[in-house]
């Protein structure tokens, strides 16, 4: 029988995608059987986890130096000596640029001149989370938006979606520009955004972000949804703002603006 | 039909040439690119989409531009476009092409790719996009091609290329849509979260694309012995005109809603791009040329003695061309990024390595379309029909 | 055939650079990779097994590694159960480099000889290296 050009490759393709179907279970093979996975017994648990940042207890620069030093170094976060590449997951800057909406000129000077901690607001609607074209952002359960850096491409769409600029992108290879490895925590590669993770690992642990621990009770981290938290006690007798609030994201970071106390 | 791209004058192969070195220079660029990592170019935390990502925002403008010809063709039986549709067609292509490269080597980890399709996120705008824009290019590569073929074997087109080509209809408004979409839902940028968006974006590509179409078609009649026509030339030229009055009404409109609200987060990145903001101003020459071209455009495109002289109308479709380029190419993305959420300013601007890179990518597309071209030119050559319409 | 004589030699060509691989490596010595299982924690520890069988792990780690990653990261479980019922902690960087601190003489031996780059060192890391 005779086979024109046509009817051939038609035929190759079919016996080609019938292969190429057929070799889809190779895929699925070995998978790993009936082992458990369980979350950690002594794991800190919330509902919504949140933090109240108190600046009136951050008196010297020192104080803000030592939280951000908690992050950093058991992070393995780099430093690439320049603004352009940083890296950074919590720092410092002055209330009109943390909350230039708010902005007024004849606030306070202490109001005015004090450092305020910054960092990812683990928003209960985040626009970063919504972006993500792979889903290497994503919410947790108890609320912190979480970050798996494997997965992510580096597309960097969620950096243009977060309206804090709370996340940072490895422009470089991170590797040398690591002071002092944290054995116990791996660093990120080249091309991946990273940014605060509340310290999943350590909540993992029973153990309260390290950023909380250093902070000598500047930073309060506790469970929004249980009335008799820490946070909630702090939220119902002090007046608090949240970065932004008007774009709906619902951050939950919040900031303690104090009184005439602090002039 | 692709062996006719091997066979070409002098001219043809020294073009070819030239396109292929400005290729290796970019490739060479983006092997130093994956190597260092994307810090290469001149994009920064503050702005973290630079070049690469405005020009494949033009890019998409450019192919979305070949429905400008199908919807009179196919829908409203314009036969004078009968020998263009397939310009268009092809020009989407390479555009597409060059949109999808640009998002490429915009990546910080390009072997995780597949990962879009593994881990499909409808609630993911750039997953719609991925989506759209191959499809938008599978659409065009298979109408093209089809329709070509079957008027080189002088036969009617096969009955299955006629959904396909009403599916690319409002495919192609899509991938503009999808692709404004990006930018139109975030909510910590005010400078692109306004609901004209996709509406601009869908102006400028109707200028900017049949621009570039009629600045090429005006090029194969110069080097081939195919003339597209003066009068589907003429039509290309008004919808130039109508698309750039649109888009700079609609730009017009955005700087009403900025100035008279007098809302800092509206009228900040206007300060920036034309005026400097907080003594910062690396953009503002730059856009002013861009507002200088498209007012010299719209005097040349809509008087009618200047537009109907195909020199004065090459010029004009030039002139918007280069300033829709700058706009989007710099202004939107860049403006958008400026200032940044604290209301401070990081300046930008492409280095080399990543303008070598650009000039690589754009050096394929055009490679794309010079082939194709060529194909389409070598098919019409052969079929003696190459007389020259009036 | 039309143009036989270069086609013959375009083919001849083409299967003497795609079989380059081979004759260049006929006769070379091929030894079966030893991994090295002597580091300072396992020593040290009295009942020397891994968190599943040395036939599970040699065929299967890769795929137990990318179950950790998700359920770790992405579901928020760090114990893992294994086939014996003996508890571990899900991490690359704590449980499985803290006994296989011999990245070189350990893991390279067998990826090197199967000719794969894992890219899992771009981030993990091996505690003396510094570096994966």
């Amino acid at each position: 029988m005779s086979l024109n050009r046509r009817e051939f490759l038609k035929i190759t393709g079919l016996i080609g995608l019938g292969i190429g179907v057929s070799g889809v279970n190779l895929l699925l093979r070995g998978r790993v059987d009936a082992s458990e996975f369980l979350s950690s017994p002594e794991s800190l648990v919330a509902e919504r986890w949140a933090m109240v940042v108190d600046v009136n207890k951050f008196k010297t620069e020192e104080d803000y130096r030592r939280i951000i030093d908690a992050c950093h170094s058991i992070h393995n976060v780099p430093d690439f000596g320049n603004k352009k590449d940083e890296v950074k997951w919590i720092w410092t800057d002055e209330f009109e640029h943390a909350f230039p909406e708010q902005q007024n000129r004849y606030l306070p000077e202490w109001v005015r001149e004090k450092p305020f901690p910054l960092l990812c607001n683990h928003c209960d609607n985040p626009p970063c989370v919504r972006v993500c074209p792979t889903k290497a952002t994503f919410k947790r359960k108890d609320g912190i938006v979480a970050q798996d850096p494997h997965r992510c491409i580096g597309c960097r769409f969620c950096m243009a979606a977060c309206p804090y600029g709370s996340r940072s992108f490895n422009w470089r290879d991170p590797g040398p520009f690591i002071k002092e490895r944290n054995p116990d925590f791996p660093t990120r590669s080249i091309g991946v955004v990273e940014k605060c993770t509340f310290c999943v690992e350590r909540l993992a642990k029973g153990l309260e972000p390290a950023c909380v621990e250093k902070s000598n009770g500047g930073l309060v981290f506790g469970d929004l949804a249980d009335p008799n938290s820490n946070v909630r006690r702090l939220l119902s007798t002090h007046y608090t703002i949240r970065r932004k609030p008007e774009l709906g994201t619902q951050p939950s970071v919040f900031y303690i603006i104090g009184g005439e106390e602090n002039a | 039909m692709l062996d006719k791209a091997l066979i070409g004058s002098r001219r043809y192969w020294i073009w070819i040439i030239i396109l292929l070195a400005l290729i290796g220079i970019g490739f060479i660029n983006y092997l130093r690119q994956f190597n260092y990592g994307l810090g290469i170019t001149g994009m920064s935390r503050d702005v973290s989409w630079g070049f690469y990502i405005s020009q494949f925002t033009f890019l998409v403008g450019v192919a979305a531009s070949a429905v400008m010809l199908v919807i009179p063709y196919y829908l409203h039986n314009y036969k004078k476009f009968s020998k263009i549709v397939i310009l268009g067609e092809f020009l989407a292509v390479a555009a597409v092409t060059m949109c999808l490269l640009f998002i490429f080597v915009d990546m910080g980890q390009p072997m995780r790719i597949l990962n879009v399709i593994l881990h499909p996120t409808p609630n993911s705008i750039l997953f719609w996009d991925a989506l759209v824009l191959n499809g938008y290019l599978f659409l065009n590569i298979v109408i093209g091609w089809a329709t070509l073929h079957a008027e080189r074997k002088g036969i009617p087109p096969a009955s299955w290329l006629k959904p396909l080509i009403y599916i690319s209809i409002p495919w192609a408004i899509s991938i503009h849509t999808v692709t404004a979409f990006l930018y139109a839902g975030l909510p910590g940028r005010h400078f692109w979260l306004t609901a004209i968006m996709a509406a601009r974006f869908l102006a400028s590509a109707f200028a900017s694309g049949p621009a570039l179409l009629l600045i090429v078609a005006l090029l194969v009649r110069k080097y081939t012995k195919f003339d597209p026509g003066r009068e589907p030339i003429q039509t290309v030229g008004k919808i130039v005109t109508y698309a750039m009055i649109v888009n700079v009404f609609f730009f017009l409109l955005e700087l009403f809603t900025a100035f008279y609200s007098k809302v800092p987060g509206h009228m900040h990145s206007f300060e920036y791009l034309f005026a400097g903001y907080e003594g910062y101003g690396k953009l503002v020459p730059l856009m002013w040329i861009s507002i200088i071209l498209a007012i010299i455009s719209l005097i040349l495109l809509i008087n009618p003695n200047t537009r109907r002289n195909e020199t004065t109308l090459v010029l004009g479709a030039l002139a918007v061309f280069f300033s829709l380029w700058i706009d989007k190419g710099f202004g939107l993305v860049i403006g958008g990024f400026i200032p940044n959420p604290f209301e401070t300013v990081t300046e930008y601007w492409p280095t080399l390595p990543e303008t070598l890179i650009t000039i690589g990518v754009w050096a394929i597309g055009f490679l794309i379309l010079t082939v194709l071209y060529k194909v389409v030119v070598s098919v019409r050559e052969e079929l003696g029909d190459v007389e020259v319409e009036h | 055939m039309y143009d036989g004589g270069k086609i013959i030699v375009g083919l001849i060509i083409f299967l003497l650079i795609v079989t380059f691989p081979f004759y260049t490596n006929l006769g070379r010595p091929v030894t079966k990779p030893t991994p090295d299982l002597n580091t300072p924690v396992i020593k040290q520890l009295k009942v020397k097994e891994c968190v599943e069988s040395k036939a599970f792990m040699r065929a299967e780690h890769m795929k137990l590694l990318n179950e950790w990653r998700d359920s770790a990261i992405r579901n928020g479980n760090r114990i893992y159960i294994n086939s014996k019922g003996k508890h571990y902690e899900i991490s690359l960087q704590k449980t499985c480099l803290n006994c296989h601190s011999n990245k070189d003489t350990f893991c390279n031996v067998c990826h090197k000889y199967a000719g794969v780059k894992p890219y899992c060192w771009s981030c993990h890391f091996v505690r003396e290296e510094g570096r994966g």
